[in-house]
């Protein structure tokens, strides 16, 4: 790989665009050159920085009043159900119409799950943002399981995991993938870990990948026709942990 | 700022607020990097909300965030077309412009060298900077956390487009950065 592709390829590579085997080839290319190291390095720095620093802006309160103000109002007596609007939603695997074109798509990893990492991702900011993070606080899953009831076609298993270093906090409504879900919020020491859970037809057992994206990592299982994604800034160690943790808690749970 | 009779439907509305609303600091957010002006940005996301609405009945996804972009961009692009006849035209590098090879233009920095810290508004300053359509898949990329495809569905072009152009941004910001970095020495 000359130095000319490698500083095209880096960028996904920083991304996590890239498939395994180019991956490789980058970081192969790298070992053996300063200069691509030392360039790569700057822009995972910047990256860090610009992650860190508050670069979002806010909409104005009077812009939300206007778009609000031009919309038709709902008719209180003729709320649907909750399930309808959802329906409303379902559209099913979310495959881009328009294809990629050239070479360089090949290269790259090619899914939904990568897109709908993404989504958690940004629904992760999103809810360390003042005021967002909760909808329900409570430390008592007796409590938070409840208010999703109603709320969601399938409530989130809501599990205290407080014996085992991470403190319930809460939940949440959520959307990820054009659809509404429900994202229960878990403490370790000043860390955040929103657990988003996800219904799906599939009911395959899938058993954990741990990625990183924009410097939160991510952890994806699913069990019993439920997607789960684990995100926080905690080390990939200690959100396997949690996995763990709940997961095996869940098993009690079934077994018990 | 009127919809038409047919457009109506207050289930359709309802459905609208819940799949859309949420994104309006997303809006906002892209609008101002795009635009560079807060009330212009103001009229841009209202319109592409407005034209999003009307469009709601053939919403078949992917994503509802993308989705919106793509309109919110056009409104955007519309808005650049009339600044272009007005006397402070947006600067826009011609298309080929992300042609022109990243590895001529990037100084060396002595190794080791940790880059500066900025502040918030430095780094905004810096992104705020960059040429057309290097802001554009720089902002769509860091700031909202698009997947490259989701860019390239955007910003209606190739894949491989916005891998060159997030390269070519990335050096840009970066010498921006350096040059920031001597001047505060
Ligand atoms: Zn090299």
């Amino acid at each position: 790989m000359t130095c000319e592709e490698a500083e095209v390829l880096i960028h996904a590579l920083i991304d996590g665009e890239l498939d395994a085997g180019h991956a490789r080839e980058v970081e192969v290319h790298i070992e053996g050159c300063a200069h691509c190291a030392v360039l790569m390095k700057e822009y995972q720095e910047i990256r860090q920085a610009i992650a860190e620093s508050d670069l979002r802006y806010k909409a104005p309160l009077e812009l939300r009043r206007k778009i609000e103000k031009a919309l038709p109002q709902p008719q209180p007596q003729a709320a649907p159900s909750r399930r309808s609007v959802l329906r409303g939603f379902a559209m099913g695997s979310a495959v881009s119409a328009m294809a990629a074109t050239g070479l360089v798509a090949i290269v790259l990893r090619n899914d939904d799950e990568q897109r709908i990492e993404n989504e958690v991702v940004s629904a992760h900011l999103r809810s360390l943002q003042a005021g967002h993070l909760i909808d329900v606080v409570s430390t008592d899953q007796h409590t938070v399981k409840p208010w999703f009831n109603g709320k969601l076609d399938v409530s989130p298993p809501v599990i205290d995991l407080t014996a085992q270093g991470f403190t319930l906090i809460g939940g949440r409504l959520d959307y990820v993938n054009a659809r509404e879900i429900g994202a229960v919020v878990y403490k370790r020491r000043q860390h955040v870990i929103n657990l988003f859970v996800a219904q799906t037809a599939n009911t395959e057992r899938k058993t954990a990948k741990v990625s990183t994206l924009q410097g939160f990592n991510i952890r994806r299982w699913s069990d019993r026709g439920l997607n789960y994604w684990a995100v926080s800034d905690l080390g990939a160690d200690e959100l396997s942990e949690f996995g763990d943790k709940f997961e095996s808690a869940m098993r009690a749970n079934k077994e018990g | 700022m009127v919809v038409n009779a047919s457009q109506d439907d207050p289930e359709k509305a309802r459905r609208f607020r819940e799949a859309a609303l949420p994104y309006l600091d997303d809006a906002y957010t892209l609008a101002r990097y795009l635009l560079r002006d807060a009330a212009d940005a103001e009229d841009a996301v209202q319109e592409c909300y407005l034209r999003a609405y009307k469009h709601f009945d053939s919403y078949r996804g992917p994503a509802m965030k993308p989705w919106l972009f793509a309109i919110l961009r056009n409104v955007c692009r519309a808005e650049y077309a009339r600044r272009k006849t007005a006397p402070t035209a947006v600067e826009e590098l011609p298309e080929g412009g992300d042609q022109t090879p990243m590895w001529n233009e990037a100084p060396e920095t002595p190794e080791k060298q940790m880059l500066r810290r900025f502040d918030g508004d430095t780094v905004r300053r810096l992104v705020a900077a960059l040429a057309e359509p290097f802001r554009e898949t720089f902002v769509l990329r860091e700031i909202q956390n698009l997947s490259y495809r989701e860019i390239a569905d955007v910003a209606a072009v190739p894949v491989g487009t916005v891998m060159s152009r997030l390269a070519r941004a990335r050096a840009m910001l970066r010498s921006a950065w350096l040059a920031e970095q001597e001047q505060a020495k």
